[in-house]
């Protein structure tokens, strides 16, 4: 089959579906490749690196029987498209219902990049986080742009220079990806996040976790949910009063298929200090800031840049090219199972099913809800009672007790024994204490060649047999005679094999 | 008078060398040296026995002629057995071994009783010397026959369940204390033949009803009793050396059995009873969500990029012999300035210290290779953990799931690593029966398939 891979023409948009290194893995897979002329020029790829990686270059790539593309296609873009044709993209099914009509009428199999199922499995193809990931960077590298001042904190011979604070509002891969990279300039960083669990990860990359005392549960699907009233006054006040102390803030919640929920109000802005920079990731859908333009840098009264850039990853075409190709390549090998460039789309699995928007002139918007792994959360749950679970030592009351009850034992024994077997006692007592202390601190690689030596020289028990041999009874001998011949298997065998166990023991 | 007090001497002398061949082999540099003081010991204990022997002799031609034609063939078995053995079965030769001490003091008994018989006078504490001597020599015969055969796969290792198996124990316990009664009392062969048989039966059982994953703690436990038989033979025969030896090796088996059993976080007793396997009540339709494959072309990739890999081999790397090939990828990786080191678990495999001989046996240098306590805090900061055939191991249900069945073992904690590949035949549980949370978390990727293969696999890639 043929995969097309067309220049973007929305306005601003740098990126495109497929790199020189993407098309290589996907003629791998057994497609011919063509490429719109021109399609990677904004992204810093050339028509001739495309050839050179075995793509055909052409004019119009909209007869493929594949499409790979970045944004969602145009009415005059579906216009072009024919039946049978598989398309993938971004689509936004839920907030597009026209253009999922659309691709229904024109009889298109629409598979939606931005509607992968958040299961481990399914990363490799999650073009949300990969483009979310450099979104995150981009905010922080804009904000700083736009910053008057320094993000790290500095002593120098003109004064001191305090460190930039930075609040993060969602710390999904795009807050995650925002904190480490406000981090890695020298910011001091606070995050927080409706979904409680996500505290360890922010912790990790070395921000502080903002804390409301709310009842909360934990999420399910992976994703934000719409929260409690509760919540959201507790929060609000949390973002007033930072406010008042940041200089930066990146909000990034999204809720899937909703508007984004505002969480920065007009008298938040204004209470921040003149020159604090804002950004909006969630723009695009609505804004979580007051004042927000979508695509747009605004300024409020008070002198607070309000951000509102949607092309965030965009601004990386390069590297967003490759990661977007990247996980188009990894769709790919998983809807080719033959690896032969013949497309079998399973719908039985859970992942190519939630993707999937429209099929055979069918609707299959929205697809059943799916369940990520329930591991994580639950094992986080109880981490401390496992603490409790380690054995109980034993009391030092106890331990002289036993030594005391021991003595005793002891005494009587002799009381009623010969005073050979004493000394026989005294040298077997030692003997044990020796022992004790002689292996207490044997490395633990040498286990087994020590188990082979102790082995062979247990093998002692020669000398019982060989003293016996010497007797004058017949059956005496004759099991004497086993016994040594058994017992020096013994001693043989457990030296030699020590030895050779020892002689592959080296250094490197 | 002469030659007693210099066999005597000989004797401490002797004692002295195993107890330096011992302290030897606590350490890698002086273990070779330890071997050897072992034998020379051994040399000196024989020789000054045989010449003993010979001076009480009736017949002393004979007496040295059937000595020297036992320790040929034993000789000549032994050598040919420690020569011949795969370093993936030394748990089953060291097993076997085991068995025959507890033979040669089951056997040392019996003359000792014959002796006492033909006398016709016997004292209390030599007939209970010969009695518990007989016992443990029983005990640990058929215990080491047990664990050779489960080790050597010719008798399932999973644990025998036989009903009311603790109060089986507790009757055959009892039985034979009543019979050291009989015994004492009577000096008769007959109470003494019934002890055999019910502790061989003993042994049997106690060996049988415990699990193929608890090998390491039984076979330091029979390397214990070993010692204990021969520590009786000795109290038996008065000979000091006996019981000197037989005390040593009874104490640092029991030792090992110690670190053993703590390393599983589990108690001696409940080991030695058998009472782990059967307790296991795993919600088994847990749903642990999906696990990642990835290719050995993958892999490869992963470790060409890295800069520090920890290996955490387990049994199923000794079940697939893929020893060879971990020390190829590991020799190429070294070369190529990747950080490579190996992170051993304490009852990783079926013997302890298993896989350290395996890697030795491939020319692993034995500098890389690490103990968990080691190797733990360093897991985090490493960036891609291979498990080879390990499961239990590296269960992070160990901490984290406290009506897990392995709850509380310390465990390798790989899963802090950046990046894991597992590397196993399938999706199945590992011996202790209980699935396994690493399988599932997002730094891991399954690499599926003959361990031995995919590392070549990945040898080949690089």
């Amino acid at each position: 089959m043929r995969i097309g891979v067309p220049r973007e023409i929305q306005a601003g948009e740098r990126r495109v579906a497929a790199t020189p290194t993407t098309v290589a893995r996907l003629i791998k897979l057994g497609y011919d490749v063509a490429v719109e002329r021109r399609a990677g020029s904004l992204a810093s790829f050339s028509d001739e690196a495309f050839a050179a990686a075995g793509a055909e270059v052409v004019d119009s790539v909209w007869d493929a029987d594949i499409i790979l593309k970045i944004n969602a296609p145009t009415p005059a873009e579906v216009e072009k498209m024919h039946s049978g044709q598989l398309l993938a993209s971004l689509l936004s099914p839920a907030l597009n219902p026209e253009l999922v009509e659309s691709l229904r009428a024109q009889g298109v199999t629409a598979l939606a990049m931005d509607a992968v199922p958040r299961i481990s499995r399914a990363q490799s193809l999650d073009v949300l986080s990969s483009m979310a990931n450099i979104g995150g960077y981009r905010a922080v590298l804009e904000a700083a742009h736009e910053f008057g001042s320094f993000f790290t904190g500095q002593v120098t011979a003109a004064g001191k220079v305090p460190p930039a604070k930075v609040l993060v509002i969602g710390a999904g891969v795009a807050g995650l990806a925002a904190i480490g990279t406000a981090g890695s300039l020298g910011a001091i960083v606070r995050a927080f996040d409706s979904r409680p669990e996500v505290a360890e990860q922010v912790e990790s990359m070395g921000a502080e976790f903002l804390r409301i005392d709310v009842e909360q549960e934990v999420s399910a699907d992976g994703y934000a949910k719409e929260t409690g009233e509760d919540f959201n006054r507790k929060a609000a006040e949390l973002y007033a009063e930072q406010a008042k102390d940041v200089d930066i803030i990146i909000t990034t919640a999204l809720i899937p298929g909703r508007p984004a929920p505002r969480l920065i109000t007009e008298e938040m802005v204004a209470s921040m200090k003149p020159g604090s920079v804002i950004v909006d990731m969630a723009a695009g859908s609505g804004g979580n800031v007051a004042g927000s333009v979508a695509g747009e840098r605004v300024v409020s009264e008070n002198g607070v840049v309000i951000l509102g850039y949607t092309d965030l990853a965009g601004r990386l075409p390069t590297q967003a090219s490759q990661l977007y190709g990247t996980n188009l390549v990894n769709l790919l090998t998983l809807i080719t199972p033959g690896k032969d460039g013949q497309v079998l789309l399973d719908l039985e699995d859970v992942v190519q099913r939630g993707m999937t928007v429209t099929k055979d002139g069918e609707t299959l918007w929205p697809p059943p809800p799916v369940q990520v792994s329930a591991a994580p959360a639950a094992a986080a749950a109880v981490v401390s009672p496992a603490a409790s679970a380690a054995p109980e030592k034993s009391s030092p009351t106890r331990k002289y007790v036993g030594m005391v009850l021991a003595g005793l034992v002891l005494l009587a024994v002799s009381a009623f024994s010969p005073p050979t077997f004493l000394g026989h006692l005294t040298v077997f007592i030692l003997a044990c204490i020796v022992g004790f202390y002689v292996i207490s601190n044997v490395s633990h690689a040498l286990h087994t060649p020590l188990m082979a030596e102790t082995n062979a020289i247990s093998g002692i028990i020669l000398v019982g047999g060989i003293l016996q041999l010497g007797s004058e009874d017949p059956v005496i001998r004759a099991i004497a005679f086993a016994a040594t011949l058994v017992a020096s298997i013994n001693i043989f065998g457990g030296f030699a094999v020590t030895g050779r166990m020892l002689q592959m023991f080296r250094k490197g | 008078m002469q030659t007693e007090n210099l066999v005597l001497g000989a004797y401490i002398v002797a004692a002295v060398l195993f107890v330096l061949a011992l302290a030897g082999l606590s350490k890698h540099e002086r273990a070779r040296e330890g071997n050897n003081f072992g034998i020379i010991g051994m040399v000196i204990a024989l020789a000054a026995t045989v010449w003993l022997s010979l001076s009480r002799a009736a017949d002393p031609l004979v007496t040295i002629a059937l000595i020297v034609v036992a320790l040929l063939i034993g000789a000549a078995i032994g050598l040919w057995r420690a020569r011949v053995v795969e370093m993936t079965q030394m748990p089953e030769l060291v097993a076997m071994l085991h068995s025959f001490v507890g033979l040669a003091a089951v056997l040392v008994g019996y003359t000792s009783h014959l002796e006492m018989a033909d006398h016709g006078s016997g004292d209390t504490v030599h007939a209970v010397e010969i009695f518990l001597g007989i016992f443990i020599g029983a005990v640990t015969f058929t215990g080491s026959i047990v664990a050779y055969l489960k080790l050597s796969a010719k008798m399932k290792s999973a644990p025998l369940m036989l009903p009311a198996r603790h109060w089986l124990n507790l009757v055959a316990v009892l039985v034979s204390v009543g019979l050291m009664f009989w015994y004492v009392s009577s000096l008769s062969v007959v109470p003494l033949a019934l002890m055999t048989v019910i502790s061989l039966a003993f042994g049997w059982h106690l060996v049988a009803s415990i699990g193929g994953g608890d090998m390491p703690v039984v076979v330091s436990m029979l390397n214990s009793y070993s010692g204990w038989a021969a520590a009786a033979a000795g109290f038996m025969l008065s000979n000091d050396l006996l019981i000197v030896t037989g005390a040593l090796v009874g104490a640092s088996g029991a030792i090992l059995s110690y670190i053993m059993c703590r390393a599983m976080n589990r108690s001696f007793i409940s080991v030695i009873a058998g009472g782990f396997g059967q307790e296991i009540a795993i919600s088994a339709d847990t749903d642990y969500g999906e696990h990642r494959e990835i290719t050995a072309e993958g892999a490869a990739d992963l470790l060409k990029q890295a800069r520090s890999v920890v290996i955490t081999p387990g049994y199923g790397m000794a079940v697939a012999q893929a020893q060879y090939p971990v020390a190829e990828l590991t020799k190429k990786l070294r070369d190529k300035g990747v950080k490579v080191r190996f992170g051993i678990h304490p009852v990783a495999g079926r013997l302890p210290g298993h896989m350290n001989v395996l890697l030795a046996e491939a020319k692993v240098p034995y500098d890389i290779v690490l103990e968990m306590d080691e190797i733990n805090d360093d897991l985090a900061d490493t960036d891609v953990v291979l498990v080879i055939g390990a499961n239990d191991t590296v269960n992070p249900a160990a901490m984290d799931d406290p009506t897990s069945p392995i709850a509380g073992m310390p465990v390798l904690r790989v899963w802090e690593a950046h990046d894991v590949i597992v590397f196993k035949r399938s999706m199945a549980v590992g011996y202790a029966g209980v699935q396994n949370p690493l399988f599932f978390k997002e730094n891991t990727q399954m690499l599926f398939g003959d361990a031995k293969e995919r590392v070549e696999d990945i040898v080949r890639a690089l």
